[in-house]
């Protein structure tokens, strides 16, 4: 067997890896019908072009501090929001646009948090990393890496508690998942049989650390295996295989015996944040991601490959969502900033 | 309408850059997502991305432009049908460009004064009590027991009353408590509601915050509080900041509980005051009691309480004794001071095992005709500081005693307070008694020393005394 690293004096660790090619996971596809790859089209469509305007938002000033965009990766939380039931909770970083537009919130009220409006979810104090909707049983929203997943693990610890048959699903990226607190909840979530499924988001740059060059072993899907936590691999760039593993794992979950593991073999296009020029990769490997695995380019071309749309059906799918954009960008552009009087507020109750 | 493609800001400090290449020529189709023009910033070179789909119409800004400002055209794209007369009305949609631009709203913003904070200055004054103490009704029967079994009964009780209160911490089940503060709790109420979890703090506290954004109470006991620095992170950033970090909408009602400060020959990693720490932090209360019948009430208080609080206790003071009211439902309003002993020449305010120090020394001070108030501050944040300065009005002198360091600690905040609104009445310089400014040696003549002590209580007392 090859030496993958070594280490000498004068140069420390080399890792002789090459840079690694997602593998392909192998499992199973979900059959999508008509109007459920139609219902995955419009959702990713919504996150990707939501995203693009708030990078746009973001260059005009409109958008102050850090703005994580999720562009490239909307397969992963539309696959598990189309698997999710009634009452089953989602909780994540802060790369979360894209899941709360998924849970159903409202475009209007998260551009106009980016904004740091008073229409915003946090009514402008949150911002970008810090949203949260109890009606939509999203529950943030956390800038802080890897601090949801003790979080989600709780919130699952409550649905156990309750004896309830909910889920919560805690998305964390490859970077959190080399932080401590993620194996401590690890091990009460197996201990206690909790029910959680940890979707790790592998894009593989932990900002602009690649996968390779900051964790020992990448297969992260085998990172609960000492607390015999089942893991998988999952195409995160098929929308399809999401749902697939989604509905296995919620239903490990709801059948009480404990927390899985799905790691998603993902890509964000853009860069860690919008200030992040992404020189750690190569023009090349993004371009082939974006031509080969797109996750929305690939329904569009079932679609028209099973004469689901012609062109023009999809042309139109596209303006309805980005007049819905748009009205969002008009809403947090022109509304109120938060009332002054709001800066001593929700402290405490 | 054509649609003008401004100059993006990358960073949230970036105000010019230099457009160093268009990778686009006009006339060609740009879709969204496509790499248009390449800028320089201070930190980088970066990649402009289209939004919006059609052709390139014209470039406003040559390529090799150095400081371009933030938000200059420096592009036209023609929708679909658009052709390159559409460029020559001069009329074009700038890309969600709006009236209001956030450059000019923080100019307004500067013009309006900001709003006169709360009267204490801070946000807690939303949190300040109005409930009076609670009167004990005369002939209620007095029982004497200790702190430990005081905050048992608080827990027990206040989990018959709600379902959704439970324990968790590493031994407070099967053991009984590592200071068997939860004896009898696991008889009472099962392994569902009371739950040993392994070592492992930083991971259930945080656990237990995610069960209180889910609407349980959770009471999380931390062994000491030495080990929660473990968990600081959970504590800080999610307990307390999410109410205000989520408009009112998320709230994280949760006791976090357990012994805080010096016990005996520990050492440094094992004898830490924390009071300073956590009454730093907007969006926690601390409370910090010194008798059994405190204990109960105000434990019972948190318990109910909407925020997260932090609720200090100290390991000598399991053990002492005191009476507490045979009341079914003894809860105390918390954030109140309480005067203990009435006294005219100075005021000792101290909290928790602090008391010892200042009740014994009142006892002193009074052999030697010095007659001093004693406050109990029990509630480190919101801080009852009317209580204190009523009494340096009447006093004119303070001393305030804490076994945390000076530098920064609750007496330091004290004093501030009382300088800014009882100034004209202090008679002489506040003293501080403190802990001394090193980590705590182990030896036991060391640590005598590094500790407060009645003598210094005493002696300070005397000096601003002037005796």
């Amino acid at each position: 067997m090859a030496v993958a690293r070594t280490r000498t004096a004068d140069q420390g660790v080399q890792d002789l890896r090459p840079v690694a090619e997602p593998a392909a996971p192998q499992g199973p596809i979900a059959e999508f019908s008509k109007d459920t790859e139609f219902q995955a089209l419009r959702q990713m469509l919504l996150i990707r072009r939501f995203e693009e305007k708030a990078g746009q938002m973001y260059g005009m000033g409109l958008i102050g501090g850090f703005c994580h965009l999720y562009i490239g990766q909307e397969a992963v939380v539309v696959g598990m929001k189309m698997a999710m039931a009634d009452g089953d909770q989602m909780i994540t970083g802060y790369r979360d646009h894209g899941h709360m537009l998924a849970c159903g919130m409202d475009p209007k009220g998260v551009m106009a948090e980016l904004t740091g409006r008073r229409g915003g979810y946090s009514k402008g104090k949150g911002g970008s990393m810090h949203m949260f909707s109890l009606e939509k049983n999203f529950f943030g929203g956390h800038g802080i890496v890897a601090a949801q997943v003790p979080l989600g693990t709780g919130i699952a610890f409550a649905n156990a508690y309750r004896g309830a048959q909910n889920v919560c699903v805690t998305y964390f990226g490859d970077g959190a998942a080399n932080q401590g607190q993620v194996y401590e909840s690890f091990n009460m979530a197996e201990l206690w049989r909790l029910p959680v499924v940890y979707v790790i988001e592998n894009n593989r740059y932990a900002m602009g650390t690649s996968v390779s060059r900051s964790s020992a072993t990448t297969d992260f899907a085998k990172r609960g295996s000492s607390f015999n936590i089942p893991g998988k691999q999952v195409d995160g760039m098929d929308v399809r295989a999401v749902k697939a593993a989604a509905d296995e794992a919620l239903g490990w979950c709801r059948a009480g015996k404990g927390p899985t593991i799905l790691e998603m073999m993902t890509y964000r296009y853009r860069g860690h944040s919008m200030s992040d020029p992404a020189k750690y990769r190569t023009k090349e490997e993004v371009d082939k991601m974006r031509t080969e695995h797109d996750p929305i380019e690939q329904v569009r071309k079932r679609l028209l490959d099973k004469k689901w749309a012609g062109e023009d059906e999809l042309k139109k799918i596209d303006a309805s969502v980005r007049a819905v954009v748009n009205e969002a960008a008009e809403f947090a552009t022109h509304d109120a900033e938060p009332d002054p009087a709001e800066l001593y507020t929700d402290v405490y109750r | 309408m054509p649609t003008e493609v401004l100059m993006p800001a990358l960073s949230p400090t970036m105000e010019k850059g230099n457009l160093a290449k268009w990778l686009k020529k006009e006339g060609d189709t740009v879709k969204s997502g496509d790499v248009i023009a390449e800028i320089e910033t201070d930190k980088a070179t970066m990649e402009v991305e289209a939004v919006d789909e059609g052709t390139l119409g014209k470039i406003l800004v040559p390529e090799g432009t150095n400081d371009v400002a933030v938000n200059t055209p420096i592009a036209m794209i023609l929708a679909e049908g658009e052709d390159a007369a559409a460029l020559k009305d001069g009329k074009a949609a700038k890309v969600g460009a709006s009236a209001s631009a956030p450059a000019r709203q923080e100019k307004a913003a500067e013009l309006t004064p900001p709003p006169a904070p709360p009267k204490t200055g801070t946000a807690e004054a939303a949190a300040a009590p109005a409930a009076p103490e609670p009167e004990v009704p005369e002939g209620t029967e007095m029982v004497t027991m200790t702190m430990r079994e005081a905050l048992r009964d608080a827990m027990a009780e206040e989990m018959r009353r709600d379902p959704d209160v439970f324990v968790i911490g590493e031994e407070v089940a099967e053991y009984q408590g590592a200071y068997k503060v939860t004896q009898g709790l696991l008889d009472e109420f099962g392994a569902r509601r009371v739950i040993d979890t392994p070592i492992t703090e930083h991971g259930f506290a945080g656990l237990g915050v995610g069960a209180a954004l889910a609407g349980l109470k959770p009471i999380v006991e931390f062994m000491t509080f030495n080990f929660a620095m473990q968990a600081m992170d959970q504590l800080i950033n999610s307990a307390a900041k999410t109410r205000y970090m989520s408009g009112g909408q998320v709230q994280v009602s949760i006791v976090f509980r357990g012994p805080n400060g010096a016990a005996a020959r520990v050492a440094a990693q094992h004898s830490q005051d924390y009071s300073a720490w956590y009454s730093h932090i907007p969006g926690l209360k601390v409370i910090a009691p010194s008798t059994a019948a405190d204990a109960k009430g105000l434990l019972k208080a948190a318990i109910r309480d909407p925020n997260p609080v932090m609720f200090l206790e100290n390991e000598i003071l399991y053990s002492h004794s005191s009476p507490v009211p045979k009341l079914a439902d003894y809860v105390l309003p918390i954030g109140r001071a309480r005067v203990v002993r009435s006294g005219t020449d100075v005021t000792l305010v101290a909290w928790s095992m602090g008391m010892s120090y200042a009740l014994k020394a009142a006892d002193e001070l009074a052999k030697e005709n010095v007659s001093a108030e004693v406050i109990d501050l029990r509630t480190l944040r919101p801080m009852d500081s009317a209580t204190i300065v009523e009494s340096v009005k009447k006093t004119g002198r303070l001393v305030t005693v804490e076994e945390g360091w000076k530098q920064s600690g609750v007496g330091a905040e004290i004093a501030a307070r009382v300088l800014a609104d009882a100034f004209d009445y202090l008679d002489a310089p506040i003293e501080r008694i403190a802990g001394k400014d090193v980590p705590m040696p182990y030896a036991a003549n060391l640590e005598k020393m590094a500790l407060p002590s009645v003598a210094d209580v005493v002696a300070a007392a005397k000096a601003v005394c002037y005796r």
